[in-house]
């Protein structure tokens, strides 16, 4: 076996991801040039700062061995479980800062990061763990009880800190890597159809012509007629509680959801945030008012202009061509790791990559189609562009375990490795 | 696991093809706000950030006939605010209060200005002082959404002498907002009272300019922003008027400070108004932007009553004044002629029945004609024709020469004068069909007594016609076409023999003898009526009137004075009268001689 302590870089991986980083930062900049000065003035320094610490920690983890990682997964996953339990028990703070609904990790005061972010890395690495245990893909849902208690722990600690937009990044990527370890379609359909239930459970009409396709579904597919009978019951149950479900929300997330249909019906409470996104995006037309240049985000309409809502400033100051510039890098990467993924020596680092494409896919696809209203607002940050050390931190973590696997696997320099 | 090449491929193209379709279904949802909405997304964000702060525009000037200002405007500033709600405006308005001093009721309007219209600044001082406006200046950066503008200040150089007609200007209410409706006006705006200021406000008011400054979230004024072009306000176009405002200041000054009364004169001819005066009056100055609580309870208080306009309100009965209208309709009629002596002289007494009625003079006139009758006004003989006339005929001889109606002059609060609009059904509803008998009436209303109350402006409008050949012109403030009609059916010659009538009343024997003024004849008419009220010392009070013309020949002007509750007589106003016409003739005199060299 040979080791060689040069790994073959993933230019290609690692450009994008570089450049992405870049046009990240210089949005930053500009999300922190408005009228009147605020917290966001001089966020570009401190990304500028994490950028670097990313990109070195990057560096370090592509030196670790795809097996050293698989080693290191357990005790990771383990950990970082903890140290959402730890959130929970208070060790975290949560009022008083940007967001809300933010789970910081505090220790005396000091705000370390957010376990939730390197949560979405050590979920895909067990997930992965325990799916390539598998030498057939699973059948049925008796034998996905492992991958869901890996996924399930660490979300509903998470959705128990009021944190919805991160857990729906998690069951992004549970589907999605299943998906990858062959589960067919149709048990993944199985599988989210109580979920389903709850969603379309607001009309009775829409939730009928559902509910007769999934028992269609269950004849065509014959599971075992426990599963059967529970997929059938959870649909009924979460048809009729769906609705319970809905009056038993916090107003603010009614709202939002509610919104989502029409940002008109409150336009300047929960309405306000899409309105003046869409505004933003809308105004900027083709080529955009100029970088710096935006009035929506110069005069702090705009709001979390440099967190959730920094796409917006992408679209009013870039116009269309900024926007498409940004989508078409991003597509590149996303290629690049499916390309990564096919490639991939083994099936751990197979899942694993899949599985941080599932994580990016999910937040370009709610962050960037909530900003022009295609999505519900779900204060989940967009990869590279956010401000926020630990979720640039984590991506670039994300890249360093990428361009391992990428070197590992076929066309790599490291090659195939010969068992 | 299904690990198998095959297999991942086949996957890895469906993840592809998901990732590719979602991507682009993103950038569908951005084109359509880019591309397709981006006018309207454009737009919205224009409005996001600019605010049309409306510049007011200077209200027309006001000219009297020799082009002298009655209203002008001087350089103001205003102080308003660019809330986003209530609470900030509170919040502010509480924070000013360290700046500046805001009175309660200065706090509370601007509260009630910002629900009325909350898209347009709330103005908080309407008329700032230099030391408010240096005091904000300091504090600018505390205040970033205050607006400090320059508004033009209306100011009445004559002040209480054109108190009588000019009106002024305030701050449009609700009610006015509502019945304005369609025609532009906006909450905090300024808007013409009473008088000629709100008679020709369509006309006076311009046009309000914008102003665009860029605001952020918070409402907060951006410096030096990068901000549309402004629209310039323009002034509203001068209103010439027919006054002369020099005459309008000397009779001011006539009546001083104790005198109440009204007065107008005009040009018998066209309709001219020359002067309008009503003493005691206002001061527009002091009610322009909202009237100070004391100076209005000053007002209110005062058993003059300066709020009631004497020329244009007020109603009086017109006493022996009117015996000239009473001898026209017995005229038009053919009833008597110029020398015509009535059945019964006078000896101080006439007898309606059993019942004697007083001449004003006990010792009696002794037989009379017309002339005579009118020189001295004999009561007596005015009986007499009231009851040759008989009351249809007198009703309908009234109504004819106008003295039901308003004069129809250009300014908002003329009254109708009160005169019997029919006969026999006007005196029917009033007192029931058997509740009257028409001898009495026909004696009252002979010398201007009874159900007959008129404004000074319709008396002038009446002698008017005596004035020309009978044809009698709308009395207009504003410069313009004369308006004329033809009231008193008497051929210009007859006419002219009412004027020489009159014109023994300002001569030796008449009963304003003492009111003659040299070089000038004054047809005039005196008249003395009862109020029915007494003075502290037990004399009886009276409405003292006096309608008069001059040069009597060919007058060029007319003039009727009425001072009321007064222990004096019609003689007085007649002093007071021909002072105003021989001012008048004297400066109109100078003025053409300086005109031609």
């Amino acid at each position: 076996m040979a080791t060689t302590r040069r790994i073959n870089v993933d230019l290609q991986l690692v450009v994008t991801a570089a450049i992405l980083s870049l046009y990240g930062l210089a949005v930053v900049f500009s999300a922190g040039h408005t009228d009147v000065r605020t917290v966001a003035t001089n966020a570009y320094r401190a990304q500028a700062v994490w950028l670097v610490v990313a990109i070195l920690a990057a560096f370090a983890v592509s030196r670790a061995s795809v097996r050293l990682i698989e080693w290191m997964t357990v005790p990771a996953y383990t950990f970082t479980v903890i140290l959402l339990l730890a959130l929970l028990v208070g060790l975290g703070s949560g009022g008083g800062t940007a967001r809300s609904t933010a789970g910081w990790l505090t220790i005396a005061g000091h705000r370390l990061g957010q376990p939730a972010e390197f949560a979405k890395l050590t979920v895909v690495l067990m997930l992965a763990r325990v799916l390539s245990q598998n030498r057939v893909a699973p059948k049925s849902m008796i034998e996905l009880w492992k991958p869901i208690a890996v996924c399930g722990v660490p979300l509903l600690l998470i959705v128990a800190q009021g944190d919805l937009g991160t857990s729906i990044v998690f069951v992004g990527i549970f589907f999605s890597m299943l998906f990858w370890a062959g589960v067919s379609w149709q048990l993944l359909v199985l599988l989210a159809s109580p979920v389903i239930s709850l969603i379309l459970g607001f009309d009775t009409v829409i939730w009928g012509a559902w509910f007769l396709a999934l028992v269609g579904l269950v004849l065509w597919y014959k599971p075992f007629l426990g599963e059967a009978l529970f997929v059938i019951s959870a649909s009924v149950m979460m048809g009729i509680v769906g609705p319970m479900v809905w009056e038993h929300m916090p107003m603010y997330r009614q709202n939002r959801l509610r919104v989502f249909l029409d940002p008109t019906v409150d336009p300047r409470g929960s309405g306000y945030h899409v309105i003046q996104s869409q505004t933003a995006i809308g105004s900027g037309g083709w080529l955009g008012r100029g970088y710096l240049q935006g009035p929506q985000k110069r005069l702090a309409f705009l709001p979390e202009q440099y967190t959730d809502f920094i796409f917006s400033v992408v679209g009013e100051e870039l116009g269309f061509i900024g926007v498409t510039a940004a989508l078409a890098l991003f597509l590149f990467l996303f290629l690049r790791v499916i390309r990564i993924s096919e490639r991939a020596n083994d099936s751990f680092s197979s899942l694993v990559a899949f599985g941080l494409l599932a994580s990016w896919f999910t937040h370009v696809f709610e962050n960037v189609g909530m900003t022009v209203g295609a999505m519900p607002i779900t204060g989940i940050p967009l990869p590279f562009f956010s401000y926020g050390g630990s979720f640039m931190l984590a991506c670039w973590l994300a890249i360093g375990v990428l361009a391992r696997i990428s070197s590992e696997g076929r066309g790599g320099k490291l090659g195939p490795l010969k068992v | 696991m299904s690990f198998h090449p095959n297999d991942v491929i086949r996957r890895g193209r469906a993840a592809s093809i998901i990732v590719c379709g979602v991507l682009v279904f993103l950038l569908s949802a951005f084109f359509r706000a880019q591309v397709i909405r981006n006018q309207d997304y454009t737009l919205k964000s224009e409005e996001n950030r600019l605010r049309q702060i409306p510049t007011p525009a200077p209200r027309g000037k006001i000219m009297d006939r020799n082009n002298k200002p009655i209203a002008e405007n001087v350089v103001g500033y205003s102080v308003a605010l660019l809330a986003q709600n209530e609470d900030t405006l509170r919040s502010t308005l509480t924070r000013l209060r360290g700046t500046i001093q805001l009175t309660n009721n200065q706090f509370e309007d601007a509260i009630k200005r910002y629900r009325r219209d909350a898209t347009r600044p709330t103005v908080i001082v309407q008329d700032a002082s230099f030391d408010v406006i240096s005091a904000l200046e300091e504090h600018r950066m505390d205040f970033p959404s205050l607006i400090v503008q320059s508004a033009p200040k209306r100011i009445y150089p004559t002040g209480e002498a054109v108190g009588g007609f000019v009106g002024f200007v305030g701050e449009i209410n609700g009610d006015e907002l509502a019945g304005m409706a369609g025609s532009g006006y906006k909450a905090g705006q300024l808007i013409g009272k009473q008088g000629l200021e709100k008679q020709y406000e369509s006309v006076l008011r311009g046009r309000e300019g914008i102003q665009f400054v860029e605001v952020d979230a918070k409402n907060r004024i951006v410096p030096n922003a990068r901000a549309r072009e402004a629209v310039t306000p323009q002034e509203g176009p001068v209103l010439y008027t027919n006054i002369d405002l020099d005459l309008q200041e000397y009779i001011h000054q006539l009546f001083a400070d104790t005198l109440a009364g009204a007065v107008v004169a005009m040009v018998p001819q066209t309709g001219e108004v020359l002067a309008l005066y009503s003493s005691p009056g206002i001061d527009p100055n002091r009610f322009v932007g909202g009237v100070s609580h004391s100076y209005y309870d000053s007002l209110t208080n005062d058993p003059r009553h300066p709020l009631y306009n004497k020329a244009l309100q007020g109603k009086y009965p017109p006493g022996s004044t009117f015996k000239l209208a009473t001898s026209v309709i017995a005229l038009e009629d053919s009833l008597i002629d110029f020398n015509t002596h009535m059945p019964q002289t006078c000896n101080g007494y006439y007898y309606l029945g059993n019942r004697p009625w007083k001449c004003w003079r006990k010792e009696g006139h002794g037989s009379l004609d017309l002339y005579g009758a009118i020189a001295q006004s004999c009561d007596v003989y005015f009986y007499q024709l009231g009851q040759r006339i008989t009351l249809s005929r007198f009703v309908a001889g009234g109504v004819g020469l106008g003295f039901d109606r308003k004069t129809g002059i250009d300014l908002p609060e003329e009254k109708r004068p009160d005169f019997p609009s029919s006969y026999p059904d006007y005196f029917n509803q009033k007192y029931g069909a058997k509740g009257w008998t028409s001898g009495e009436k026909e004696l009252n209303l002979a010398i201007g007594q009874g159900e007959n109350a008129q404004t000074v402006l319709n008396m002038a409008r009446f002698y008017s016609a005596l004035a020309t050949d009978g044809t009698e012109p709308t009395p207009m403030i504003r410069r313009g076409q004369p308006k004329l009609t033809r009231q008193v059916r008497l051929t210009p010659d007859r006419i002219a023999l009412l004027r020489k009538a009159m014109m023994g009343v300002v001569r030796e024997g008449g009963t304003a003898a003492a009111a003659a003024i040299k070089g000038v004849n004054v047809a005039g008419k005196t008249g003395t009526a009862q109020t029915l009220r007494y003075s502290s010392g037990g004399k009886p009070l009276y409405y003292a009137w006096f309608a008069g013309m001059a040069p009597a020949e060919a007058p060029k002007v007319v003039v009727v004075v009425m001072v009321p509750d007064v222990t004096f007589e019609g003689a007085t106003s007649a002093g007071l009268a021909t002072k105003i016409i021989a001012h008048y003739l004297h400066t109109q005199v100078t003025n053409t001689i300086e005109n031609t060299g």
